[in-house]
């Protein structure tokens, strides 16, 4: 019943034509060229003449190629066994495991109906002290990592897929480095995380297309577990580079750029992906960190502006640490009265010392002398920094909260803090 | 239904070419079958025997040669009792019902009723037999929750017609037969207690349209007493992601002075939603002492629901809103965000291949943004009474850059601009509206001259605290550093607002003038301070003491009390008031 052609009519970067009939919007084809086979995907039919885009891209396609259309959409296998695995954006094992075929899942399915989301009130304990305690994650909430090329946020990804409290971890990479790819897998195995983890791999060498797949691979993977009433956690990295991906293939398509060459629909592209978290009323729940890499340090990049407007929050990855300023936890406060009680008169006291530590510090790069408030907050400042900020700490929120108290201790007195007064009588640490 | 039908010979995303026979007619509704269900679509461009729809859903699995029904029907939506409360996708399908028929997912090709068409409703006629009726006069009344809720004889009607009957008070469901009218030609028409109106096309069943001219308090202090919104206004609050545009909605949604309010959330976060969804039942209206919800309709398009219904949303809850003004209540329509209702249209745009405009935005983009925002409006109805539809809008532009196309074809139409700084919410100072670059051309609650005094005060203070920058606090003379202590406090005081506290968000108009007059009086007052740590420990007492007095209940004793104690703090500065402001204040009176 497979409909098979053999002549295609044109080839232009990616996205090859035929000719042919009875196909459908979004339909999967296999193309057999002299390298091996390939998926393709329809993304546009205009009367008989069909727009495929070619997973393994479009060179050395030949004219003479057969095309074979599949008479289904993209759709990736689900199941216990996916657990430990890694398949790259067609849905191939990455590893020397086998090809999974069963209980075939749609992916890019539709969006969760608004009224069956529950508020989102369930704090994901990651052990990293600046997100548990300062912009603390919740359960269903979607956040990018704002960095810059360079900085260890693959690195913090890692930890987060170690340390944090979810059933199971999907990781996706898009235009990872292979490196950078076996850095994961090495630190997930040795961390013994892998066997809760799946993995959806795309190389910077590998074609494009398949980047564009990875995001809906790993969400439709994570809707299906959390519907098994499992809390995921899906790590996406790159971001910006799934964004590239849709920027190459619009252009190869002629579409009308918007914004320094991305299409019109990015909003509502990099959307009904981040959309994919949820809290189901009486099930599990997806939630979702995206690496999000700025380009010249820029946040007003169409793709930092547009997640922005996104996601509820984002942290800021800067100088190797999560920057206290600027990193924002919208749903923070849905679970932060709910922890300890000093948990939010402490948070935003460290934060006001540390800023008023900030001040101090330019004062004393312009060469003003210091006073004796100024030297307690210079040494605050330097052990919040070391003690705290530092990506390598593990500590659990309540360990956290106890080294914030013995910090306060050992640089100020308690009227200095600005805290209210129960609270420092009840937490003070003894000398 | 009509019998046209016509055959799919292209698809692009969302947007698929039909090739047909008969007569289409733009903007009409048509299905495009497949698998097994029908895709609602609506015409956009029509080219000889090839007519260009937009499809409300996901197209995957269309193929060329499906077959495509039309309707002869322009979107439209289902007018009538059972509306409030309720909570719509764009099109006006009932989310609860849609969830009870597909289970977790927006699944697509399934629709429902816009209205509940078994619940019973007790109808009360209103007119006689013989009656003249025109279209958008009323003929019947529903209690619906805490309002009356009037019968209609359609807005689609034209010219005037004759009741021959109507039904006896009793219980009805919205679509019997409750009514015949005749024409001038003797032709018979049934009415029922729903009918349904395209929602692109903006309702004028009203006598006359009136200027805008009474206020309508939100309770927000910056915005009623400098920044004010008339009923039937419009007003607009673009602002960077995180400055605080949604949480200033909501706060609006809870405390504005209106009936009801309608909230379109266009393309953005579906938490959103589910916050306002958990929060506002179990809210009660400080003016009726009901659920808030009682009195909110929500239509939801989230960010990741089809675009082309998204663009369908604003127009489908402005026309819900316009049938609630038809029965005289002040309705408040607030859209956000309606960049993403603009982006919609740019994405359609792009896929009908038009010559784009800035950014890529259609060059009909500035008309769209401009009919959308004239469907607001104070209007006189044919029974005398009036009522309103007021549209406030947020708009996201890109990097917060307020120079990009929406913005600035939205501030064109506009009647107040809020605009939202970065500054400003970084610093924590919510509501972060930018009293600097904002403006509205409607009446203050307080004395416009009261208001643009400590208007001035603020433009004053920010700049010596911009000069302070460069010759520091040593440089500036102790005159300058008072009035720019005077504006710090004003700011923290009066502009700066917790929307969170029961009590101080809902500020009302009668303590805004209050409070006002008081602090006309410490910022009009000049000082025995000898030295600027004086000054900053005075207005530093001053400024702790009144944001204890705005937790503090209107004229309750603690309020009395800590006035006192304001008045006792203004002593001992010894304080003495200016000619200027003493005039002002006795003008107020």
């Amino acid at each position: 019943m497979n409909k098979v052609f053999n002549r295609i009519e044109s080839i232009t970067g990616n996205v090859i034509t035929v000719r042919a009939q009875d196909v459908q919007y979004n339909e999967l084809a296999q193309i057999n060229t002299r390298f091996g086979k390939s998926l393709a995907q329809v993304n546009k039919i205009d009367g008989d003449i069909v727009s495929l885009q070619v997973f393994a891209g479009g060179q050395g396609v030949s004219t003479g190629d057969e095309v074979r259309f599949l008479g289904r959409e993209m759709r990736v296998s689900f199941s216990e066994d996916l657990l430990g695995r890694i398949f790259n954006g067609s849905g191939e094992p990455r590893d020397k495991g086998p090809v999974l075929t069963e209980n075939m899942k749609p992916i890019g399915g539709p969006s969760v109906n608004p009224t069956n989301r529950i508020l989102a009130n369930r704090m994901m304990r990651t052990n990293i002290p600046m997100i548990d305690m300062f912009n603390t994650l919740v359960v269903s909430q979607k956040l990018p990592i704002f960095s810059i090329s360079g900085e260890p946020y693959n690195q913090l990804l890692a930890r987060i897929a170690l340390q944090a409290e979810a059933d199971v971890i999907v990781l996706g990479g898009m235009g990872l480095k292979y490196d950078d790819f076996l850095y994961f897998k090495e630190e997930l195995s040795n961390g013994g995380a892998l066997s809760k983890t799946v993995m959806f791999i795309h190389t910077a060498s590998d074609p494009t297309v398949e980047c564009m797949m990875i995001p809906d691979m790993a969400l439709a993977v994570a809707e299906q577990f959390a519907l098994q009433d499992k809390d995921v956690l899906v790590l996406l990295t790159d971001m910006t580079n799934f964004a590239d991906a849709m920027k190459e293939i619009a252009i190869t398509q002629e579409q009308v750029p918007s914004n320094r060459g991305y299409p019109g629909d990015l909003y509502s592209q990099l959307a009904s992906r981040y959309e994919k978290a949820v809290d189901f009323a009486n099930s599990g729940s997806v939630t979702v960190l995206a690496v999000t890499t700025m380009p010249g340090d820029d946040v007003t990049h169409p793709v930092p502006d547009n997640t922005g407007y996104i996601t509820e929050g984002q942290y800021y990855l800067k100088g190797g640490r999560i920057e206290p300023f600027g990193s924002l936890s919208r749903l923070k406060q849905n679970v932060n009265s709910k922890t300890r009680k000093d948990h939010r008169a402490l948070m935003d006291g460290m934060i006001r010392l540390y800023s008023s530590y900030k001040e101090t510090l330019e004062k004393k790069n312009m060469g003003f002398s210091m006073n004796k408030w100024d030297e307690k907050l210079l040494k605050y400042g330097q052990l919040f920094e070391d003690k705290l900020m530092d990506l390598s700490v593990n500590l659990s929120l309540e360990a956290s909260l106890d080294l914030g108290w013995q910090i306060l201790a050992e640089c100020f007195e308690k009227e200095e803090t600005g805290i209210k007064s129960d609270l420092t009588d009840e937490f003070w640490p003894a000398k | 239904m009509t019998e046209n039908k016509g055959r799919v010979v292209s698809v692009n995303g969302n947007l698929v070419s039909v090739q047909f026979e008969g007569n289409v007619s733009m903007n009409e509704i048509c299905f495009v079958k497949v698998e097994g269900t029908k895709l609602k679509s609506e015409v956009i461009r029509i080219r000889g025997d090839i007519a260009q729809i937009q499809v409300y859903e996901m197209t995957g699995g269309i193929k060329c040669g499906d077959e495509v029904e039309f309707t002869g029907e322009m979107l439209s939506a289902m007018l009538g009792p059972g509306l409030l409360g309720q909570v719509y996708d764009g099109l006006q399908n009932p989310l609860h019902i849609l969830a009870e028929k597909a289970g977790w997912f927006l699944e697509r090709g399934i629709y429902a009723d816009g209205l509940d068409v078994e619940k019973k409703w007790e109808f009360t006629p209103t007119a006689k037999v013989g009656d003249t009726l025109r279209a958008g006069e009323s003929f019947g009344t529903v209690p619906e929750g805490f309002f009356t809720h009037k019968i209609f004889v359609p807005f689609t009607f034209l010219g005037s017609y004759t009741l021959k009957s109507i039904a006896e008070k009793g219980e009805y469901t919205v679509t019997e037969t409750i009514a015949v009218v005749t024409d001038d030609r003797g032709r018979e028409y049934p009415l029922s207690m729903s009918f349904r109106w395209p929602v692109k096309r903006a309702v004028k069943c009203y006598s006359e349209r009136l200027a805008p001219v009474e206020t309508m308090e939100t309770k927000v202090r910056l915005i009623d007493s400098f920044f004010p919104v008339a009923k039937g206004g419009t007003y607009c609050t673009p602002g960077p992601f995180g400055a605080g545009k949604t949480v200033l909605q909501h706060t609006t949604s809870k405390y504005a002075d209106v009936d009801i309010v309608i909230i379109a959330a266009c393309g953005e976060r579906a938490g959103e939603v589910v916050e306002t969804l958990t929060e506002f039942p179990e809210l009660t209206d400080p003016k009726t002492g009901r659920s808030l919800m009682e009195r909110t309709i929500i239509i939801c398009n989230t960010s990741s629901m089809p675009v082309a219904s998204r663009e369908a949303s604003v127009y489908t809850s402005v026309t819900l809103a316009e049938y609630y003004r038809q029965m005289g209540l002040h309705v408040l329509l607030l859209a956000d965000s309606t960049s993403r209702w603009a982006q919609a249209l740019r994405e359609m745009s792009g896929r009908l291949e038009e010559i784009p405009g800035e950014e890529a935005f259609p060059a009909y983009l500035e008309s769209y943004i401009a009919a959308f925002y004239e469907r607001a409006g104070y209007v006189r109805l044919p029974d005398g009474s009036t009522g309103s539809v007021t549209i406030g809008g947020t708009v996201s532009p890109a990097g917060g850059n307020f120079e990009e196309p929406v913005t600035q074809a939205t501030l064109k139409v506009v009647g107040a601009f809020h605009g939202l700084s970065r500054e400003r919410s970084d610093a924590r100072k919510y509501p972060a509206i930018d009293p600097l670059i904002s403006w509205s051309k409607y009446k203050t609650v307080t004395d416009p001259k009261k208001a643009a005094y400590c208007k001035n005060i603020l433009l004053f203070g920010d700049e010596i605290g911009s000069m302070m920058k460069v010759v520091g606090e040593e440089g500036t003379s102790i005159f300058d550093y008072t009035v720019y202590l005077k504006a710090e406090m004003l700011d923290a005081v009066y502009l700066q607002q917790n929307s969170f506290d029961l009590i101080e968000a809902n500020c009302t108009k009668e303590r805004q003038r209050y409070v006002t007059d008081k602090l006309i009086t410490i910022l009009g007052s000049e000082y025995a301070l000898d030295s600027k740590d004086d000054a900053r420990s005075f207005f530093n007492r001053m400024r702790a003491k009144i944001i204890d007095w705005n937790y503090a209940e209107f004229q309750s004793d603690a309020f009395k009390k800590i006035e006192q104690e304001i008045d006792a703090i203004y002593k001992e500065g010894q304080g003495k008031l200016t000619g200027e402001a003493e005039l002002l204040l006795k003008g107020g009176e």
